[in-house]
């Protein structure tokens, strides 16, 4: 059966590590680079593009602060890369039980 | 693109593991609960022998040199089996290359002492009162309702021992003379049991 898949695959999300972020911050009010780091195992460098290329899709808002002496940059998404993930995972999940028939 | 359901296992995985510390050692937990048995022994011993039988007018826990004695069994075993979880753990966390300090295990550790530590809290102040016949109900209460709250945060068994426990408490507070009989069966058994499940689910 061949019909339209309702939600919406989102090209941000098409990248593995972009996805892992939102997949963790759909489930976490905030999230640090480090943890980020640590978690997906991935180079400062590569990370900090991923988390550039969804800040400017604003998917997600960034807040710089302090622990003692350290920065820390916490991660959160915003309401629109919520909805914007939500609606890329309801295309996936419609996609699975579409195929299914 | 790839097919859509690696997509939601990879979606799903990373959402647990952000979440939720899965380095919870079960052996730790069967350790534990042999660690607790062997007190809940020795304190047995203490407080009824010779007279060796359970129920009313048998316990004399008003003896100083007792208390001192009872709470230096307790300390030990409190001592060993945190040491013991925190190094199976953190070993269980380096096999399968997961972090050990994470914010889940932070999460995890702090839903879980807060009503841990205000139990033991409120164990001295009824000690204080010589309210003894209510320790072994206040803390297995509030270790369950601890262990609900954290369960959140870890591997799901967690639950389950957590009403376990919370459920032995409310039994032990309806009939406190039984009140060891009870701890002995929810810190030593039921650490046993659920730790042994643990252990041949996520363990191996």
């Amino acid at each position: 059966m061949i019909g339209k898949v309702e939600g919406t695959y989102n090209k941000a999300f098409e990248n593995v590590i972009r996805l892992r972020i939102m997949s963790i911050l759909m489930v976490n009010e905030q999230y640090d680079f480090n943890s980020f780091k640590e978690i997906l195992e991935v180079t400062d460098g590569n990370l900090a593009s991923h988390l550039r290329n969804l800040e400017n899709a604003e998917y997600i808002f960034v807040q710089k602060t302090f622990a003692g002496r350290k920065p820390l940059t916490n991660y959160s998404a915003t309401p629109a890369g919520k909805r914007a993930f939500q609606s890329h995972l309801d295309f996936l999940e419609n996609l699975i039980n579409q195929n299914k028939v | 693109m790839r097919k859509p359901e690696q997509e939601l296992a990879e979606i799903k995985s990373m959402m647990e593991r952000s979440t939720r510390f899965l380095s919870l050692s079960g052996l730790a937990g069967v350790l534990a609960g042999i660690y607790a048995f062997v007190g809940a022994g020795i304190a047995y011993y203490w407080i009824y022998f010779p007279a060796s039988t359970y129920g009313k007018e048998t316990v004399q826990i008003n003896r100083a040199e007792l208390q001192v004695n009872l709470l230096a069994v307790a300390l030990v075993v409190l001592v060993l089996a945190i040491g013991t979880a925190y190094l199976l753990s953190q070993q269980k966390s380096q096999r399968n290359s997961q972090q050990f300090w994470s914010p889940a295990s932070k999460r995890f550790l702090l839903a879980l002492f807060i009503p841990v530590i205000s139990g033991g809290l409120f164990s001295f102040a009824l000690i204080h009162q010589s309210a003894y016949e209510l320790i072994a109900p206040a803390t297995l209460i509030f270790y369950g309702l601890g262990l609900i709250n954290a369960s959140h945060f870890t591997l799901g068994e967690i639950k389950n021992l957590g009403i376990g426990q919370l459920f032995l408490g409310i039994l032990a507070a309806f009939f406190p003379d039984f009140g060891l009989i009870y701890w002995a069966i929810g810190f030593g058994i039921l650490h046993v049991i659920y730790g042994s499940m643990m252990y041949y689910k996520h363990d191996r």
